[in-house]
């Protein structure tokens, strides 16, 4: 089996974001970044995989060159090698990154493409569909469970969609994106990241891809949100029930 | 020609709720725009039927379209129907809410039809200019999408259901067209989660749970009388799902479900950034935690620093109390 994993270098969803003052960007001093937390279940999907059907799983990265660090976390998780398209100054929309996915892709040959079903930066959940439609391949979004039939070259997936579970059959190469019950991601060992520093991370820029640069989609301004004003503490279960029944008549 | 068309959501052969949010918010693109019109596309199972229940609303004309190959959804033979469809009818606008099915279809589309796409919209500025949320809801960016083509999901707690029209729209059923795929891709079966509670995204009324309850056999015992004495649905932080207090789809927030209920109760939650970004549109915020320094009380209307194992039984029999009042 040919696996193959896009992962996303995305500021720490824990942290607090800060918009700079000139609303261009946001403040990353002092930021620490991480796998985007759906694609790192994606890396673990596609090393279980790997495990029972044998095989190669390649980590794709598409961003800064500091995306090599993401890169290297996911081979310290278990995967063989890397491959990082630097973006560093350019501007990419979901579909320039769709392109530049699908070109590496190509390149690569693969099975099964697993990414995470959203990043938890831009929020865009964009790339998947997007990139299954430039290859012209079949996708299942929000997986929660997957189940590879080697032989028959095909994927169960169930995915988790408004209102409850959805099966769908889907014949390889295929990509798959992951929600968050999917699996629980494993943690790099020791061996792991020693190993990490030994595998190959094969890196090109957007141009060398050849990759159409001119976004549809751009972000003018960032702002933050308004505040939500707070409103009081109460003294008691008594007065909570009355505020609610004769002030804000929700009761 | 232009035109904005928006695409409903057949769910076991009925409209989503989130589908009229979409009509509202096509209703605005149109007045942005200039545009007197906006129509509707309906697929799959019992389409001409729920065409005629689009029809009720401010729309010129809906589309419908009913052919077995469309009588269970999947991306890959919705974005070959709905790309035929538009070779015959063209649209320049298409508009959906912001659901599983529309996340999954609509990147696929945009694609086949090279059109470009902007997600989950809170306000529309104008034709090509638009507000979303980005990094779980902590900011709000000002994005601007190019292109004749444009694929529009906007979040349906931004947007109002639109009024009924005063004359119905007129309804045209169209295709069927020439669908085949050169790949597997199958709908087998849609195992639907059963409550006798509201859906989550639709509930008046939500009362969520967080890690502050210590266990499952506590989220039940707890959560589950105080949602049934409000007729409530359930809802969760992250933190909960995580410790498997409850299952997945409870989970509000930036990467769970995005609600805006009239009332929200917030119990042993602390309020991380991402369960916020999922919640803070409520009309009315509750809190009710221990910790008096939680971030939750920051955005609560009404905050009460107790212990939940003691305030959320009482307030059930308060609740009692002012019902039979």
């Amino acid at each position: 089996m040919k696996l193959l994993v896009a992962v996303k270098r995305v500021p720490d969803p824990e942290a607090k974001i800060r918009v700079k003052p000139d609303g261009n960007s946001i403040v990353t001093e002092q930021l620490k970044f991480v796998i985007n937390p759906f694609d790192e279940i994606a890396v673990e999907e596609a090393l279980r995989i790997k495990e029972k059907l044998g095989g190669e799983v390649v980590v794709l990265s598409i961003g800064p060159s500091e995306a090599a660090e993401q890169v290297r976390t996911a081979l310290a998780m278990g995967a063989d090698r890397g491959v990082l398209v630097k973006t560093d100054g350019a501007y990419a929309d979901p579909g320039i990154i769709a392109r530049a996915l699908a070109e590496v892709a190509k390149q690569e040959g693969f099975d099964v493409l697993l990414m995470g079903k959203q990043a938890v930066d831009t929020d865009y959940g964009q790339t998947c569909g997007m990139l299954a439609q430039i290859l012209g391949v079949p996708c299942a979004s929000f997986a929660y469970k997957v189940e590879v039939e080697g032989e028959s070259k095909r994927l169960v997936v169930v995915r988790e969609v408004d209102g409850g579970l959805e099966t769908k059959l889907i014949g390889m190469p295929c990509i798959v994106t992951a929600d968050l019950r999917l699996n629980e991601p494993r943690y790099a060992s020791l061996p792991g990241i020693m190993k990490a520093k030994k595998k190959e991370i094969r890196q090109i820029s957007l141009e060398e891809l050849g990759v159409e640069v001119t976004p549809k989609l751009r972000v003018e301004s960032l702002e933050e949100p308004p505040k939500r004003q707070g409103g009081r503490k109460v003294g008691s279960v008594e007065e909570l029930v009355r505020a609610l029944h004769d002030e804000a008549k929700v009761i | 020609m232009a035109g904005i068309l928006v695409v409903a959501e057949n769910y076991e052969g009925r409209l989503r709720s989130a589908t009229f949010h979409a009509v509202q918010a096509a209703l605005s693109y149109a007045k942005v725009k200039g545009e007197p019109d906006v129509f509707a596309l309906v697929l799959g199972t019992d389409a001409s039927k729920l065409a005629s229940e689009l029809a009720l609303y401010p729309l010129a004309e809906v589309f419908s379209l009913e052919q077995p190959e469309v009588a269970h959804y999947t991306a890959e033979v919705y974005s070959e129907a709905i790309s035929q469809f538009l070779e015959a009818r063209p649209f320049d606008t298409l508009i959906g809410a912001s659901s599983t099915f529309a996340k999954d279809l609509f990147p696929r589309l945009a694609e086949r039809l090279r059109g470009g796409m902007v997600n989950e919209v809170l306000e529309i500025l104008a034709p090509d200019r638009f507000k979303r949320p980005m990094f779980a809801g902590s900011v709000i960016a000002t994005v601007r999408l190019e292109g004749d083509l444009k694929l529009i999901t906007i979040r349906p707690t931004a947007f109002d259901t639109p009024p009924k029209a005063q004359k119905e729209a007129k309804i045209t059923p169209v295709g069927p067209f020439a669908i085949s795929l050169p790949f597997t891709a199958e709908f087998v079966q849609f195992e639907e989660v059963k409550s006798e509670r509201p859906k989550l995204t639709e509930a008046k009324r939500v009362i969520s749970g967080g890690r502050g309850l210590k266990s499952a056999e506590n989220f039940h015992s707890i959560i589950e009388p105080l949602a049934d004495t409000l007729g409530a649905a359930i809802g969760a932080s992250r933190a909960a799902v995580d410790s498997g207090f409850c299952p997945n789809d409870y989970q509000v927030g930036q990467t769970g479900k995005v609600v805006a209920p009239d009332l929200y109760v917030a119990v042993g939650i602390s309020g991380a950034i991402q369960h916020m970004a999922g919640m803070k549109d409520s009309k009315v915020i509750v809190a009710v935690n221990k910790d008096e320094e939680a971030p939750i009380f920051e955005i609560a209307d009404y905050g009460l620093v107790a212990d939940l194992f003691k305030a959320v039984p009482e307030m059930i029999g308060e609740l009692k109390k002012v019902k039979s009042a």
